[in-house]
């Protein structure tokens, strides 16, 4: 203390306090209405603190594996008797199965089914950080703009929408999960083709682990039944058609009797997201 | 100098094991604030000039990474840190009571300024059931984590404390 009032140039606390604060309010308006790139902050911060992420979740799910080994030893060995047992009777079910697969395969060709999600690019990614706090459902991912990663592509996993890729640094890319607050999808139903807004819910995803459905239109005779997939719909400008969201939970009519809302169940299994797949086309080149 | 290196690990490993350890070791998909705790020790430790340097460090760390606009968390954290830092001379390290007070109302002013900035400007109106699903064990969770992490951040700066003495009376 004694040195710093000799000095010359001593602001008092609250000045900077002052001073510290409208930096944060000018920069609070920089980055919502110009949409501002934070580039240097993000490149330096995820120099730093990306590695070390990339680490912990990696020795994290090792000792996560390592512990599931030791529980799961006692069970497996006597699982194994069990499953000796069904080896032999599904041996004989796997060889019609098989045929049906074969069958399955040519039918599929001639459907084109497997085109469902035509060609896309995709790059993997791990997942190294789950956001921090409890109200916003954002995570990391390790794959940043080196790897050709831009804002608003889409992020699956397995054959469920995750989320969307919010920002950008170097080697991370920051994703909005569908069951962030703040998320809003337009989605449809897969069999009628009706649009209705999906969009995420911090209050129905604690209590009952859904999302919610509105807006869906749904005329008397054609009902939507719970199980019914709702997938990405093609007037979405952010997300590419046809990626499935999840199952409606329940469904109930609207007091204005031409819409429904209700609750999907997400495809993802958001709780154990390791490895995502990010589609490195964007919805505005694809059109 | 030595402090300031020191200071950046803590703030380093505290938003480290917040955003991956204590995020997998969620009860409820609840995980305590760790950054809070270490703005509000610093802040009522160190005063306020402290506090609110290292609450704006936290904040905008924060931001960079899973803040929805960059300054919302640095404003916050910076002026818990500094809020904290003027009840430093009410504070005796042997204590316990101030501590958990001031870190449980920082955690929940944090919590409650989320909510109104980020939550309630959106129409999600229903502040009572995020205030006992969200902030209460978030609360909860935070002060457990704090008989731990407090004694740990309150030796660091007692051994600081020590070195930078020992230094100064060199030089004198």
């Amino acid at each position: 203390m004694k040195v710093k009032r000799k000095s010359k140039f001593h602001i008092p606390t609250r000045y900077i306090l002052l001073i510290l604060t409208c930096l944060c309010v000018v920069l609070l308006f920089l980055s919502q209405a110009l949409k501002l790139p934070t580039g240097p902050l993000n490149t330096v911060a995820g120099y730093i603190f990306v590695p070390m992420q990339k680490g912990i979740s990696t020795a994290g799910s090792w000792l996560a594996d390592k512990a599931d080994n030791l529980k799961s030893l006692q069970k497996v060995q006597k699982e194994n008797e069990e499953l000796r047992a069904l080896v032999a009777e599904l041996e004989t079910q796997l060889n019609t199965v098989k045929l049906e697969q074969t069958e399955l395969q040519t039918l599929r060709e001639l459907w084109e089914l497997d085109q469902k999600y035509p060609g896309y690019e995709k790059v993997g990614a791990r997942v190294i950080s789950r956001g921090s706090g409890n109200w916003f459902s954002t995570f990391l991912i390790d794959k940043g703009s080196k790897d050709g990663i831009e804002p608003d592509m889409n992020v699956i996993a397995g054959s469920g929408l995750v989320g969307i890729v919010t920002e950008v640094g170097p080697n991370y890319a920051r994703v909005r999960s569908i069951i962030d607050d703040t998320s809003n999808i337009s989605g449809a139903a897969l069999s009628t083709q009706d649009y209705c807004v999906v969009s995420g819910n911090l209050i129905s995803m604690n209590k009952d682990q859904v999302i919610e459905f509105a807006e869906l239109s749904c005329p008397e005779e054609v009902s939507i039944e719970p199980g019914e997939q709702i997938v990405t719909s093609n007037i979405s400008d952010k997300y590419l058609p046809g990626i499935l969201i999840g199952y409606v939970q329940t469904v109930e009519p609207d007091t204005n009797h031409l819409t429904c809302s209700g609750t999907i169940t997400p495809a993802v299994d958001f709780a154990h997201l390791e490895e995502v797949l990010v589609i490195l086309e964007k919805k505005q080149q694809a059109q | 100098m030595k402090r300031k290196i020191v200071v950046f690990l803590i703030i380093a490993i505290c938003f480290l094991l917040q955003s991956t350890l204590f995020q997998a070791l969620s009860f409820a998909s609840i995980s305590p604030n760790l950054l809070v705790v270490v703005t509000s020790s610093f802040g009522f430790m160190r005063g306020r000039k402290e506090g609110m340097w290292i609450g704006f460090f936290c904040g905008l760390l924060l931001d960079i990474f899973f803040g929805p606009v960059i300054g919302l968390y640095a404003l916050i954290y910076m002026y818990i840190g500094y809020l904290n830092g003027m009840s430093r001379k009410r504070f005796f390290p042997e204590e316990i009571r101030l501590p958990l007070i001031m870190i449980s109302v920082s955690d929940l002013a944090c919590n409650l300024l989320t909510y109104l900035l980020l939550f309630f400007m959106r129409g999600r109106f229903r502040i009572g059931y995020y205030f006992l699903h969200i902030m209460l064990p978030e609360l909860v969770y935070t002060i457990l984590i704090t008989v731990f992490l407090y004694y740990m951040i309150l030796r660091i700066n007692q051994k600081l404390e020590a070195t930078e003495k020992r230094s100064a009376s060199k030089f004198v």
